[in-house]
């Protein structure tokens, strides 16, 4: 029973995907289109575009950078979401000028930080941050705000030092709300990578792929977007299981909400 | 009235003052209107007593639960706690809250939620353990320390709450309608409970509830609070015997005068009747 409906479960993960990849196949079995290849031509590419050399090349550096990134704006947005969300009079000084700061698209920013940063790793580094804090900062704020009355008190009578507080109240108590913030991140994250690379870079998966299609090497530039895939799914299957460990408290909770 | 019993013997008879609330009054100043939702009151409790605080409902029993747990400033009068006054939450002092699903840390393990405090206190590790287990052990739960308080059911969790207030050995146990979302059972286990750990320990319990039963059968004093604003009405002596027992003390005709007169004496105060003062 159990193993059957494992089974069943994966079936439905996969129909979809693999539905789809049949039909491209089959839609572009017999292209001559110079900008559609057929996708037997692509898969064919794949491994001899990436694993000669490009993958330590472009794609880990291009991994380095959202992962500095990326964890810099999760530290960032979670150290001043909590503080803002703690203080009523900051979250009142602050909020408008966040709503601004959160509406600039990061993409923009490009240009302003190549004139600052350059167009090293510290550029690219940065242009991922602006783009990844906001939606940790923001639901860190509300996070910590949402935090319950009563176990509020629960730690005020039991006299909870500023520390522990911090870490066994308001930091474990905002985490769903900040895992939230740091799935759409992570997404944004990948975005950022690969439009960092696209404007002045030497090496990265973003950059590889504007190079392929500037020496019209089609196939091999469908590999990268293709590429570009497998990582978005590798890091969300990352930061699903490491969710899924440090909030299954929160899992249990709903689930037994639910039920009673 | 009857003889002396057993438990009453080992209990000393001190009356030195655990907690002395002296013309307390509490007006919560909103938009343009304040509400005085505790005018005067003015009670002391002895170290050792268990007390129970019992209003009609808006009486502002919270609120004065809240000023005595120093999670609330009074506006005037003050609150002393073994000889200090209460500014904020005080050292010896424990809360057990009506809302038990929301007192417990749901990302802790019981366990975890009962050590928490004495980590706080800097009790040493085996001091502490000790500690942990004989709280979990005295409400029961010494199978449960691994689980998360949302896989227990409301009353366990209350014992839980109850369990880490122990196990921090407070002087003063604040206790906030505890039981008022548990079903009947539960309750009377709850309230058995709170009596033998009360014996036990020696702590002082203030009891605050809306059950006139409960707080009958509980208390070795109930205090009537009147309508809000709030004042003290009466103060009732329960003159039962100290072996408490939910068949027969309830059953006693002494238990059903005493409830008789906490019940008109809530009747009057939803009346709106107040001691001439």
């Amino acid at each position: 029973m159990n193993t059957l409906s494992a089974g069943r479960k994966v079936l439905l993960l996969l129909a979809v995907p693999v539905l789809l990849v049949a039909a491209w196949w089959a839609a572009t079995a017999d292209s001559t289109d110079f900008f559609w290849p057929p996708l037997s031509q692509i898969v064919g590419t794949f491994g001899e575009t990436w694993f000669t050399g490009r993958f330590t090349a472009d794609v880990l550096p291009s991994l380095a950078r959202l992962l500095v990134g990326y964890l810099v704006a999760v530290a960032l947005g979670v150290g001043l979401g909590t503080a803002i969300g703690s203080s009523r009079t900051l979250r009142g000084l602050l909020e408008p000028v966040l709503e601004f700061f959160r509406a600039i698209p990061s993409p923009v920013l490009v240009p302003i930080l190549m004139l600052f940063a350059g167009i090293g790793n510290e550029m690219k580094v940065l242009v991922i941050v602006s783009g990844c804090v906001w939606p940790v900062l923001l639901n860190a704020v509300e996070g910590v705000r949402a935090l319950d009355e009563v176990l509020r008190d629960t730690a005020r009578c039991y006299r909870l030092r500023p520390h522990s507080r911090l870490v066994h109240l308001v930091l474990r108590g905002a985490s769903p709300q900040i895992a939230a913030g740091a799935r759409q991140a992570l997404s944004i994250g990948i975005i950022l990578m690969v439009i960092s690379e696209m404007f002045a870079a030497s090496n990265g998966v973003g950059f590889t792929i504007i190079q392929f299609q500037r020496s019209f090497a089609i196939p091999q530039m469908w590999t990268g977007i293709i590429m570009l895939g497998l990582i978005g799914i590798a890091l969300s299957v990352i930061f699903r299981a490491a969710e899924a460990r440090l909030l299954s408290w929160y899992t249990g909770l709903r689930m037994s909400q639910r039920e009673g | 009235m009857t003889t002396a019993p057993i438990g009453a013997a080992a209990r000393p008879e001190s009356s030195t003052t655990m907690l002395d609330v002296r013309n307390l009054k509490k007006v919560y100043e909103g938009r343009g209107r304040s509400v005085e939702a505790v005018r005067d009151l003015t009670f002391t409790i002895a170290s050792g007593e268990l007390v129970c605080i019992v209003g009609p409902s808006g009486a502002g029993k919270t609120t004065l639960l809240r000023c005595v747990a120093g999670l609330l400033d009074s506006t005037a009068g003050e609150v002393v706690l073994e000889g200090e006054r209460v500014t904020g939450p005080p050292p010896g002092m424990a809360v057990v809250f009506q809302e038990y699903g929301r007192s417990l840390f749901p990302w802790m393990t019981v366990r975890q939620n009962v050590e928490l405090p004495l980590k706080e206190k800097k009790v040493p590790k085996a001091e502490r353990q000790r500690l942990v287990r004989e709280a979990l052990e005295a409400v029961g739960l010494a199978d449960a320390q691994g689980a998360h308080p949302w896989q227990l059911s409301g009353g366990m969790q209350q014992r839980v709450a109850i369990a880490r207030a122990v196990a921090y050995e407070p002087h003063l146990l604040l206790m906030d309608e505890p039981f008022a979302a548990v079903d009947a059972q539960t309750r009377a286990d709850l309230e058995d409970l709170v009596r033998s750990l009360w014996k036990r320990l020696g702590v002082t319990v203030l009891f605050v509830t809306h059950d006139i039963d409960e707080s009958v059968y509980l208390g070795q004093r109930v205090i009537v609070l009147s309508d809000s604003p709030t004042v003290v009405l009466e103060e009732v002596t329960i003159d039962l015997p100290d072996e408490r027992d939910q068949l027969v003390t309830r059953s006693l005709p002494r238990f059903a005068e005493l409830r008789a007169h906490v019940y008109e004496l809530i009747q009057q105060a939803k009346g709106g009747h107040r001691p001439a003062s």
